[in-house]
């Protein structure tokens, strides 16, 4: 039951894009064709899951019994920026065609404010090991949603005419205030959360 | 004059909110009250200028290879000093804030700053840059955390400014008015830039 309710969450009411506006750079950047919203997408999934992996540990592990939970922030910067490094290296050699696919966003992944956001609230919300694991994955796919869904529009907005005022980053957030207004109409089905 | 420039640029001509569409997840996520936009905005220029007043001194001694990893670190120890104090002196504000003062490490604006202009530039015109454009942000969210505000709680500052007879727009206060009053307000900007182009 818990799982369920922070999956839902994290699509939905709790969406890191339309609730928490972390990952708008990418947002208003790259969600403009299907296909490379969908990489970004995985990519996020993907490093959000592996930095709770690893910054989990870290922060309760060491941070917290050496009395140290103020650099909580550098070690997380530091363990999202190597790892990005580390796969990106990884998948080079070892997965080429999931290079090819996912390599062009991972160093753009390092200042994604999102991965970082993650994990500060996964040590927020007083998240277990599992119950971080999964909580960052579904907040990776909520990011995927938003992202999918913000690109399916923007192909078709392309061939529509807008007010030219509005062109580009104005109409993207007047168009991602009407999506997270659509996503509160979730809120009375996941309390708490 | 051209320190003048310097500093005066970030104001408006290159307003990193408005102009640039920089730092947008603090902007949207704290300007729900006037109170909290202004505290993120002083954090934000604190942080800012503090950064690039000291990547600017080093900025010969730090090798091109590591300077990204060497700046996060130096912006990272100025935003835990302001997350402490904050937590310290503030407690409400400090919550109200939340997970956004430690995300301002990740702000684009701060890491823009150090790679645009004062990993090149002298001591001076990095410290009045880092101002400026610190203060242009601050200005950019106090002017969308006071639309926020007055429609969506009737109040300035806590301070009831509109009568009784205004219903407050509860939306403007949640996630969406967030997102809609700020595409509104670029594209308001961009109306009267182009007319005063033309």
């Amino acid at each position: 039951m818990d799982f369920l309710l922070i999956f839902l969450a994290a699509l939905t009411t709790q969406n890191i894009v339309f609730a928490y506006f972390l990952g708008i750079c990418p947002y208003l950047g790259v969600s403009r064709k299907l296909d490379t919203a969908l990489g970004m997408g995985m990519a996020v999934t993907f490093v959000m899951t592996i930095t709770a992996l690893f910054s989990w540990p870290i922060f309760y592990l060491v941070l917290i019994p050496k009395n140290l939970p103020y650099l909580e922030l550098p070690v997380f910067i530091l363990v999202i920026a190597s790892l990005v490094q580390f796969l990106e290296m990884y998948f080079r050699k070892a997965i080429p065609h999931l290079y090819s696919a996912l390599g062009i966003y991972l160093p753009l992944i390092t200042t994604n404010c999102a991965i970082l956001g993650v994990a500060l609230f996964m040590v927020l919300k007083k998240y277990d090991f599992i119950h971080s694991l999964f909580y960052t994955f579904s907040t990776g796919l909520g990011f995927s949603l938003a992202l999918l869904i913000m690109a399916g529009i923007r192909e078709d907005l392309d061939l529509a005419p807008v007010p030219k005022n509005l062109k580009g980053a104005p109409l993207a957030l007047i168009i991602a205030g009407l999506l997270s207004l659509a996503f509160m109409g979730f809120f009375g089905l996941i309390k708490g959360g | 004059m051209k320190s003048y420039i310097v500093f005066i640029k970030g104001l408006w001509r290159e307003n990193p909110v408005f102009r640039q569409i920089l730092g947008m997840c603090p902007t949207l996520a704290v300007t729900g009250y006037l109170a909290n936009g202004i505290a993120m905005g002083l954090a934000v220029v604190f942080v800012l200028v503090a950064s690039s007043t000291v990547i600017s001194v080093f900025r010969k001694l730090i090798p091109k290879q590591v300077r990204m990893p060497t700046f996060i670190v130096i912006i990272a120890t100025f935003v835990v000093l302001v997350d402490y104090f904050l937590r310290a002196n503030y407690p409400f504000l400090s919550k109200k804030l939340g997970p956004y003062v430690p995300l301002i490490v990740v702000n684009c604006i701060i890491m823009g700053r150090q790679e645009a202009f004062s990993s090149k530039n002298p001591v001076w015109l990095s410290f009045l840059d880092a101002l400026g454009m610190g203060i242009g942000f601050t200005l950019a969210l106090i002017i969308l955390s006071t639309v926020r505000e007055i429609l969506g709680f009737g109040t300035l500052l806590g301070h009831p400014v509109l009568g009784q007879w205004f219903t407050p727009w509860v939306i403007m206060a949640l996630p969406p008015g967030a997102f809609l009053s700020l595409g509104v307000i670029l594209g308001v900007i961009n109306t009267f830039q182009k007319k005063s182009t033309r």
